[in-house]
């Protein structure tokens, strides 16, 4: 009890420069924790996929389609157990700035595939009943003001023109890090308008999700559905949802390796902030360590007055940053969060914050330790008067 | 009071510094002995090593050569944290600039030496007052150093010093820094402590009026000793 008294006082002796210094860290951790929280959403997607989900699309590219008849093909491979279909619509609402993610798919198999996505029995059954109608997450929703039987016209651009939609459902996550940013409608819809107006682009998907039986057999059956259509006129590529999610991140992975190495260099910054107090600190006390050493105090317990004044610094700082966090996170996710799925601070988040605080506050006090240690205790008096 | 074995032994004392290639020797070949109960004075011009030979006493610094016996144990095979462990039982310091910790009340930092006991907290405040009542400080114990004089700051170091009921006292220049009138109290007080309890006190100073009190009164001269009162 008598150490932790000393220890906090000594940290605000000097209260103007403890509280500059407590500031810094706080910034570091908000922004290191906002960073983290950006490339969390990033990895949203990879982090909500099943692991009994397998997604099949063309071999070339993922820009090209594949043939609608292949459905019933994939649905009689051994393990397979729900097939369903989508093509990614992208079309945007009123002004290319309202962009979102929009798809077009099987409602039915969907569904039963996605049971993270909920909605209430009455919308379902109505967004099953009319081909012209969608459901959307309530992010996104909420960001348009939509509500129920709304009329939603979308600007295709791959598939141009106005497309209107009557919106039947919203659904939500059933998980925190489940997207409620998107936009489903029947493909039956889009498929039948190109029939008539594009008859070359009609019957055909982007991809195809499959669920499997059982996760031991993820890898034989996108092995089995990749050789079925082996030699065709539109061959396969069969990954599970994580490695397919994956691909579109590392389509940003130079921005990623940015972030993360901001998020680095916010840490070395914090650092030599910290370093340069405890520093200035130790060697203002050189002569007061001197006293503790003629007193009997050894090595180790000088060590423990740095190390904890350091310490007490850090964890300041970060828990002063962590709470700015939140706040800063909601603010951040009302501004930019449409081009999130989810932005939420996760646990892993601050965990990172505290340990990394704590790393910094023992790296910060080691030199000035070992100049306080070894200083002569004669020498050390000196500096004292 | 005086008992006949020494409890400081100095025998054959050498110790010099190093600047750049320049050896500065500073006390050569110093013998002698302190009994215990023993009030010694040394005195001499600035630069004899008086202050040096109190730390080497007071296991601060490192002989070059010769042997240091401080209650029969050899202090200078002592490693840095034996000599740590050692000097928190044996040795009470008195400094010219009292070196009281300034975030600390009184009472905390006469403290500061009981943390290293086995001592319950009951039992470390029961020495604190009583030291503190000692120095006649007994209204004062929630003072900052701040908020004390110097006489008052000093009389604070002395109670710290005396808290532990080391074997020997040493004191550098415990009035350099005060007034006159202070620092008569100060010696008043280094005197009764001597006197009435009985503490071996090795202190070095310029001042003629606190050697005055002292019993026995060694001259250092270019690091040789060289007289005795």
């Amino acid at each position: 009890m008598y150490i932790i008294k000393l220890l906090i006082k000594n940290t605000f002796r000097h209260k103007l420069r403890t509280c500059l210094t407590v500031l810094s860290v706080a910034i570091a951790i908000l922004a290191f924790g906002l960073l983290r929280t950006v490339i969390d959403a990033w990895y949203a997607g990879v982090q909500a996929s099943s692991v009994n989900r397998l997604v099949a699309r063309h071999a070339v590219s993922m820009i090209l389609t594949l043939p609608i008849s292949y459905k019933e093909k994939i649905r009689q491979i051994e393990g397979v157990k729900i097939v369903s279909y989508g093509t990614w619509f992208g079309a945007f609402y009123i002004e290319e700035k309202n962009f979102f993610a929009n798809f077009a798919v099987d409602p039915k198999s969907f569904l039963e595939l996605y049971p993270e996505y909920i909605l209430q029995p009455d919308e379902k059954s109505a967004f099953l009943r009319d081909k012209k109608s969608c459901v959307a997450g309530a992010k996104l929703v909420k960001r348009f003001g939509w509500k129920i039987g709304d009329i939603v016209t979308l600007k295709g651009t791959i598939y141009p023109g106005n497309w209107e939609f009557v919106l039947r459902g919203i659904y939500r996550g059933k998980n925190k890090n489940t997207d409620e940013s998107q936009f489903f409608f029947h493909f039956d819809y889009l498929n039948e308008t190109l029939k008539k107006t594009v008859p070359a682009r009609a019957d055909q998907v982007g991809y195809y999700m499959i669920e499997v039986a059982s996760a031991d057999l993820v890898a034989d059956v996108a092995i089995r559905i990749d050789k079925t259509f082996h030699n065709s006129l539109a061959e396969t590529l069969t990954e599970t949802e994580k490695a397919f999610q994956l691909g579109f991140v590392s389509m940003s992975d130079a921005i990623i390796t940015a972030l993360r190495l901001v998020t680095f260099i916010v840490i070395v910054i914090i650092l030599a902030v910290v370093a340069n107090t405890i520093n200035m600190t130790a060697r203002e006390r050189i002569g007061e360590y001197s006293v503790f050493k003629t007193l009997g105090f050894g090595g180790w317990r000088i060590a423990g007055l740095i190390f904890g004044e350091s310490l007490i610094i850090t964890m300041i700082g970060c828990t002063v940053g962590i709470i700015l966090t939140f706040p800063s996170a909601n603010a951040f996710a009302n501004t930019v969060g449409s081009y999130f799925p989810t932005f939420n601070v996760t646990m892993d988040t601050i965990l990172l914050d505290i340990m990394f605080s704590i790393l910094v506050g023992m790296l910060a006090a080691i030199i000035p330790t070992y100049h306080s240690i070894k200083i002569p205790i004669a020498d050390g008096l000196r500096r004292i008067g | 009071m005086n008992g006949s074995v020494p409890i400081v032994e100095i025998i054959n004392l050498s110790k010099s510094y190093h600047r750049g290639n320049q050896v500065i020797p500073v006390l050569n070949n110093i013998t002698f002995n302190i009994r215990e109960g023993d009030f010694l004075a040394l005195m001499g011009p600035s630069g004899s090593g008086k202050t040096t030979l109190l730390n080497l006493i007071a296991g601060i610094d490192k002989v070059d050569s010769g042997i240091i016996r401080v209650g029969g144990t050899d202090i200078t095979v002592l490693s840095e944290t034996e000599l740590a462990g050692w000097r928190g039982i044996n040795v009470g310091f008195v400094f010219q600039f009292y070196n009281l910790i300034p975030v600390l009340t009184a009472f905390d930092n006469v403290e500061l030496p009981l943390l290293l006991t086995n001592l319950s907290k009951k039992e470390r405040k029961e020495h604190v007052e009583i030291a503190l009542k000692v120095v006649n400080l007994s209204d004062r114990m929630d003072h900052y150093p701040g908020q004390l004089s110097g006489g008052q700051q000093q009389r604070v170091a002395i109670a710290r010093a005396m808290v532990t009921d080391p074997t020997i006292l040493v004191a550098d220049e415990p009035t350099g820094d005060l007034d006159r009138a202070s620092a008569e109290e100060i010696m008043a007080l280094m005197e009764r402590l001597n006197i009435e309890s009985g503490k071996t006190i090795i202190m070095v100073t310029h001042d003629p009026r606190a050697a005055e009190k002292a019993r026995i009164l060694k001259h250092l001269d270019k690091g040789v000793l060289n007289s005795n009162s």
